[in-house]
């Protein structure tokens, strides 16, 4: 028995997680605010071969599986790489594009705006179409979190051919991705609450000597450490092509999701006024959070499917 | 028990109702924006102008003498009118009961009618960078001179303060002093030399926050409110009011529930979001229940140490989990910016303004609980 990261993984997260630090500071993320598609951020993800990470060897990518994909991506949420993350490096996996970094893939789920669309060089429809964007971004929506703006775009309509396993394949790895990038937040998140806590006197004492915050961070981190060997086991699932991948797959993003969401309320609590800021960086991770706890399935979709494979509900 | 309102009761609330329907503005940009706060104001005088801006206060200072009933309902149409944020709250709910309550004659016929009309806006200046929940930790200093008092030191996260025009705030008066002893309550016109305002933005990004710092800004005596050395009781009864019921009064929850409602009749909630909407219900209808019974307490001298604790702890817990559901009833449209992301994002900062809600449940256990305090 051996329940972890294989070793490759490992040292792609553990380098990725040094060259982030530098490649992606909060200053990055507030760029990408203003509307910066962060050129150079995704140049120095190429160099990495992240975005290219599921492709195989012979193909020009790193040949990783999911679990050196959901490695990567803990470490990206961590970051706050700001962009279409997860939705890139699971396109790139179906449709050939550079995996330099120059390629930028949005996915339409439904038709009409697109988060990451004016930032991004393509877009994806999964009904089998991927549109090379010929023209700036059109009418923006904005969102809480502004690196993900929803925008229309214009391009050219490539048709690929997506088989009904591969659209299957795509969306488990799209939760799946999902999970891993909001348990990485919800690590920053924690970090920088911890490092607060420990600083801020108030009462002549920090303030992370009082119960009144250690406990419900305790019980925050009950919920992030309880969901990341659940995004093991689904990217296991997959890499298996097990009959379970699909529960596995939505038990990790319910489970992440809830427990990311809760990180955020609990480190802003602990936070006072000051995080309740945009000159903090605190807020640049959470709203990710919000935004990422609802997209790709939100926990309540999560957990009806979760339901309907224990038979518990058949009529969903 | 009467449940019923007197027949005076029902004829102010039809009148407000009917005013309000008619009145309200909507659709009006944030008030913690300079040009919303601007628009905010031009319906503030509205208010005024038709007696509705401070229904509770005597008629010579602009209000209509009404009782807590009335004001309760009063409250209950504003917001079921879809009524916008009150941008003079600091000063007619929270500055207003204190000058009640300690203010000199001259103070209240001066400061109480320019208030009500929103000629003066006031801001609350108490916390600074290192005093939040430590309030009695405070360093801003007030230093005797001749026929006034000169002020020195720094608030921070002032409500507004960059558009405002005065400011209530505790300085150190007694430099020998410790903690709650030695404070003195000022009102101080943001216009005096010496006093500088920095806006800056709070979660939604809106410049909702203030930092104000004071160089040797002069005061005369008469800004002292409440009497020399006697900051500290005079701000508690404010805080009083900022936890209880005049901040934050049940119309608000109920009038969000209904919102809530409208909004689940349009999406499909799924079993979990159907038991949570009837929760939502309950919870704001248990708050309007909660405030009956505690003003009736509270006339009948039967108010209980601690209360105004619970309270605060019911409303901000209970907005945090309306928007919640909404958020989760708009599920992926949730990340947009719109009137629900907006008041979830506020919501947030329910548990930490007016007294956190870990140093209020510090005050439940101890002071209603009788729990030993270390
Ligand atoms: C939206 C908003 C509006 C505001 N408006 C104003 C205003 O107009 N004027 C003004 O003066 N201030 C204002 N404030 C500031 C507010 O009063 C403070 O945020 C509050 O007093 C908490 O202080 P702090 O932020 O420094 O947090 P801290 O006191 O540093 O607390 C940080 C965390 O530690 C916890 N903590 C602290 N002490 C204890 C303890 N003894 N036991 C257990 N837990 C503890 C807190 O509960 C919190 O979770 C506003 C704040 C917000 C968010």
């Amino acid at each position: 028995m051996y329940f972890g990261l294989p070793d490759d993984a490992v040292a792609l997260k553990e380098g990725l997680r040094e060259v982030l630090a530098t490649a992606c500071t909060p200053a990055t993320i507030r760029s990408a605010w203003d509307g910066d598609p962060c050129d150079q951020l995704w140049k120095v993800l190429g160099e990495f071969g992240v975005p290219g990470l599921l492709v195989a060897e012979e193909n020009g990518g790193l040949g990783l599986d999911e679990l050196g994909f959901v490695a990567a991506l803990e470490e990206c949420g961590y970051a706050g790489v700001p962009g279409p993350v997860v939705e890139t490096l699971t396109s790139l996996a179906v449709a050939p594009l550079p995996m330099d970094g120059s390629a930028r893939v949005a996915v339409q789920a439904l038709n009409g705006p697109t988060p990451h669309a004016a930032v991004s060089t393509h877009v994806l429809d999964l009904s089998g179409t991927l549109y090379e964007l010929t023209k700036g971004a059109g009418e923006v929506t904005e969102t809480v979190d502004r690196s993900r703006q929803l925008a229309t775009f214009e391009g050219e309509a490539l048709e690929i051919r997506l088989s009904d396993d591969d659209v299957a394949l795509f969306e488990r790895r799209g939760a799946l991705g999902t999970a891993a990038l909001l348990l990485g937040l919800a690590r920053r998140q924690l970090d920088l609450t911890v490092g607060y806590v420990k600083t801020r006197q108030q009462f002549g004492a920090p303030i992370g000597s009082f119960q009144a915050i250690k406990h419900p961070l305790a019980d925050a981190v009950v919920g992030t450490e309880f969901a990341w060997p659940a995004v093991l086991r689904a990217a296991q699932a997959i890499i298996d092509q097990d009959d379970d991948a699909d529960l596995y797959v939505s038990m990790a993003k319910a489970l992440a999701s809830d427990a990311a969401y809760r990180m955020s309320r609990v480190c802003l609590q602990a936070h006072g006024a000051m995080g309740y800021t945009v000159e903090y960086d605190l807020h640049l991770f959470a709203k990710r959070t919000w935004s990422l706890s609802k997209d790709w399935g939100t926990a309540s979709d999560h957990r009806e499917l979760v339901a309907e494979h224990l038979g518990i509900r058949s009529d969903v | 028990m009467d449940l019923r309102e007197t027949e005076a009761e029902q004829q102010f609330r039809a009148e407000a109702r009917d005013w309000l329907e008619e009145n309200v503005p909507h659709g009006l940009p944030s008030g913690d924006t300079q040009e919303g706060f601007a628009l905010h104001l031009e319906w503030e005088r509205a208010l005024f102008d038709a007696r509705y801006a401070v229904v509770s206060w005597p008629e010579q200072y602009g209000g209509r003498g009404a009782s807590v009933w009335e004001w309760i309902a009063f409250e209950e149409e504003y917001y079921r009118a879809g009524g916008p944020q009150r941008v003079t709250q600091n000063g007619i709910f929270l500055l207003a009961p204190t000058l009640f309550e300690f203010g000199t004659q001259e103070q209240q016929d001066t400061l109480l009618p320019r208030m009500a009309s929103a000629q003066d806006l006031w801001c609350q200046g108490w916390s600074e960078p290192g005093s939040g929940s430590d309030l009695a930790s405070l360093k801003s200093r007030a230093d005797k001179v001749d026929g006034g008092w000169k002020l020195n030191g720094q608030k921070t996260w002032t409500t507004r303060g960059a558009f405002c025009t005065h400011l209530f705030g505790l300085f150190r008066s007694d430099p020998e002093s410790e903690r709650h002893h030695g404070l003195t309550y000022f009102l101080v016109p943001l216009d005096t030399p010496g006093v500088t305002v920095r806006g800056f933005a709070r979660l939604d990004g809106d410049e909702g926050f203030a930092e104000v710092f004071f160089d040797d800004a002069f005061v005369p005596d008469s800004a002292v409110l409440g009497g020399v050395g006697k900051g500290w009781s005079v701000a508690m009864a404010t805080t009083g009011s900022e936890r209880g019921l005049t901040l934050r009064s049940p119309g608000r929850y109920t009038a969000t529930v209904d919102r809530l409602l409208e909004l689940a009749a349009d999406r499909e909630p799924d079993d979990g979001e159907v038991q949570r909407l009837a929760q939502a219900w309950m919870d704001a209808e248990a708050y309007r229940l909660f405030t009956l019974q505690q003003v009736t307490n509270e006339r009948a001298g039967r108010g209980r140490p601690g209360e105004s604790s619970l309270n605060k702890l019911h409303w901000s817990e209970l907005d945090i989990r309306l928007h919640e559901l909404a958020l989760d009833l708009l599920g992926p449209d949730a990340e947009l910016e719109g009137p629900w992301s907006k008041g979830f994002q506020f919501s947030l900062s329910g548990p930490i303004y007016a007294g956190t809600n870990e140093v209020q449940r510090n005050i439940v256990s101890e002071r209603l609980l009788g729990l030993p305090r270390k």
